[in-house]
């Protein structure tokens, strides 16, 4: 199968569904010409025109509400936040209104559309272009969140995300954007609430979201080689979350590890950590060990940055650590 | 501008309807048979009344925390809106909106909305929405003078008249953001000449003259209809309740009695009634007598909230998600 990078995956699965549907429209800061700060939309302004693919001013409350708006009243528009840090100035319109008015109007009306945001330090872009705090949106009813780790996950997910009736945010990675992998030139689409194992072992658990899926893939093949054999398992979707995969695969091995690159308090790990406490503690042999950002601020000298960066040697430790119990 | 007897007729109607409905509301929520929060119109059922009275069904409005005034000149039915209020499964939102959240797809009423200047992104969304499906629809954004200074009113205006949109901003003015007076709150006394900065068309009307706010709604709305891009209305007003009902004393902490009888003075209401009976328009019985019928409507609401039922517990993990029921 042809090899094509993640950021073109994203790109190609655009292409495809707004050849299919009209009600499908863009908007975003410089995804026009510029082609996205990413280059996720290079190109469709040239094939769709600028009445679909929509250049916006800097005013984040604006386009996110008038996407809502949009939405509710029959088009489906595909959005881009430049940084995940920008949703911060645009907050009201996803929580209170985007994510809130299906269940607030009791059924009435519909927000179907997709906000594409992205997350990941390793830029040298500091504190303000960094974060990932994917973590805030899984903590709200109404939205679904999506976290693809490949390029065949993105096209597959932001396919079904586009065709869903909900609001989904869709949490892109840096990092990953110029990673490559096969992806199938014809369209097709992932359901929501599937994670993933990316590969199987019987020894200890790693649940993984975006580009930690990756990095423990790398910690994995390394520990094999000391005959240890870890299973990871990709969430792929945080909300629906595929509980069911998570606590069969920890019945299994009895141990696990939660890799997430949102800060370790409240973050993704504290979730799936509390449910399979909740529902699976007696299986467990080890302690449950979080992999995830420190709960500091992203700094910007290189090796402050590094050491901020949850990477595959602290996977590692981790490993080490679970292993200990017996 | 000429406008047909049934037309004024009409108007007159809506205001008294948005009257009546809340004064009851005012009165039941006293007795305490409506939980949570109601913010009244009163006093300000012109702007509403003369700004909906030239919409079509199809049209779309966009509405605040104080919004029955708004979704009743809409047409929304008054028997779905006080279940609602009740909190009752027949409401407009089954009972889970409540009196800050009243939608009505159907006749383009797309949600009250409890956030201040919430509305007005939204508002441009719907009229980019209809003008890349090609119709002529145009959508109607109501918001205070507290929402003027909030960033999705800059926002808001600039989308909108950079791609020529068709819709109308209509800022009440009622002098007062909760407590806070508009002199407090920005350096300017007119509003509407925000919409210089813009490009936009700007008016300012007399809010209290139902006549007035109709012939300036209906000009912007002719222009936004045939694709000449948006206008700020900014419509002078006040409420004759506190912000909300249970605001001690009409609001008068911060605001003085005297100026609160003053404004009384200029009731649109009485206003129009007056001037339809000295220009002979209709009697004073007709007027009594559309009065009392719109009574009967509004306790036949009562009753139907009344009688019923609570949404069931399951409710309340339902529309969380479109298609699919969320699981306790």
């Amino acid at each position: 199968m042809r090899e094509i990078t993640y950021a073109q995956a994203i790109n190609e699965a655009l292409r495809e569904c707004m050849r299919e549907d009209e009600r499908i429209i863009l908007l975003g800061e410089d995804i026009g010409k510029y082609g996205g700060i990413f280059q996720v939309t290079a190109g469709l302004l040239d094939e769709f025109g600028p009445k679909r693919v929509i250049d916006t001013p800097i005013s984040e409350a604006g386009f996110v509400g008038a996407s809502v708006g949009a939405a509710l009243t029959g088009m489906r528009p595909v959005v881009e936040i430049m940084f995940i840090d920008f949703t911060t100035v645009c907050m009201d319109m996803i929580i209170n209104q985007m994510a809130k008015m299906h269940y607030m109007f009791g059924g009435r009306g519909t927000v179907p559309m997709v906000l594409r945001v992205n997350i990941g330090a390793g830029r040298g872009a500091a504190a303000q272009h960094s974060q990932s705090f994917h973590n805030f949106f899984m903590h709200i009813p109404g939205l679904y969140v999506v976290v693809p780790s490949t390029p065949y996950d993105a096209k597959g997910l932001m396919i079904e995300a586009i065709n869903n009736d909900n609001p989904v945010i869709f949490v892109e990675h840096k990092k990953l954007y110029a990673e490559k992998g096969p992806v199938p030139e014809e369209s097709y689409s992932i359901p929501f609430g599937q994670a993933e194992i990316k590969r199987e072992g019987k020894d200890l658990t790693i649940v993984a979201t975006s580009a930690m899926t990756l990095r423990s893939l790398k910690a994995a093949q390394e520990i094999a080689g000391q005959g240890i054999e870890a299973e990871v398992i990709d969430l792929r979707t945080l909300t629906p979350l595929d509980k069911e995969t998570v606590l069969n695969s920890v019945k299994k091995t009895g141990r696990l590890i939660v890799a997430d690159e949102s800060h370790k308090t409240c973050g993704v790990a504290a979730e799936i950590s509390a449910f399979v406490a909740e529902e699976a503690i007696y299986y467990l042999n080890s302690p449950i060990v979080r992999v995830c950002s420190p709960d500091t601020p992203v700094p910007f000298s290189p090796p402050l940055e590094k050491a901020f960066i949850p990477d595959e040697q602290d996977i590692l430790t981790a490993i080490r650590r679970v292993m200990e119990y017996s | 501008m000429k406008i047909s007897k049934d037309k004024l007729i009409s108007i007159y109607s809506t205001m008294v309807k948005i009257r009546l409905f809340e004064e009851r509301v005012s009165d039941l929520y006293a007795k305490g048979l409506i939980p949570g929060l109601a913010h009244l119109y009163i006093g300000e059922e012109a702007i509403a009344t003369g700004v909906c009275s030239d919409l079509r069904e199809d049209d779309y409005i966009t509405s605040t925390h104080r919004g029955h005034g708004h979704v009743i000149a809409k047409g929304a039915d008054l028997k779905y809106m006080m279940a609602e209020l009740f909190g009752r499964k027949a409401g407009y939102c089954k009972g889970k909106g409540g009196s800050m959240h009243i939608a009505d797809m159907d006749i383009g009423i797309l949600g009250a909305n409890g956030i201040a200047g919430g509305g007005l992104p939204i508002a441009v969304g719907a009229a980019l929405s209809s003008k890349w499906r090609g119709t002529d629809q145009v959508t109607v954004c109501f918001f205070g003078d507290g929402a003027s200074n909030n960033g999705t009113f800059h926002e808001s205006l600039n989308l909108a008249s950079l791609h020529k949109l068709p819709v109308i901003f209509v800022c009440e003015n009622n002098l007062y953001g909760i407590s806070v007076s508009q002199q407090m709150h920005q350096p300017i006394k007119d509003i509407a000449i925000r919409a210089t900065s813009y490009d936009m068309h700007g008016d300012v009307v007399d809010g209290n003259d139902v006549i007035a706010v109709y012939e300036v709604a209906s000009r912007a709305i002719r222009r936004a209809r045939a694709g000449e891009g948006p206008t700020l209305i900014e419509c002078k007003t006040y409420r004759l309740r506190g912000h909300h009902e249970g605001d001690p004393n009409l609001g008068s902490r911060y605001r003085t009695k005297e100026e609160i009888e003053d404004w009384k003075k200029k009731d649109p209401i009485r206003r129009l009634a007056n001037r339809l009976i000295s220009e002979k328009i209709v009697t004073k019985k007709k007027l009594e007598t559309l009065r009392n019928q719109l009574l009967k409507v509004v306790e036949e609401a009562v009753d139907f909230a009344n009688g019923a039922e609570f949404p069931p517990i399951e409710e309340l993990y339902k529309d969380v998600y479109v298609g699919e029921d969320k699981k306790k």
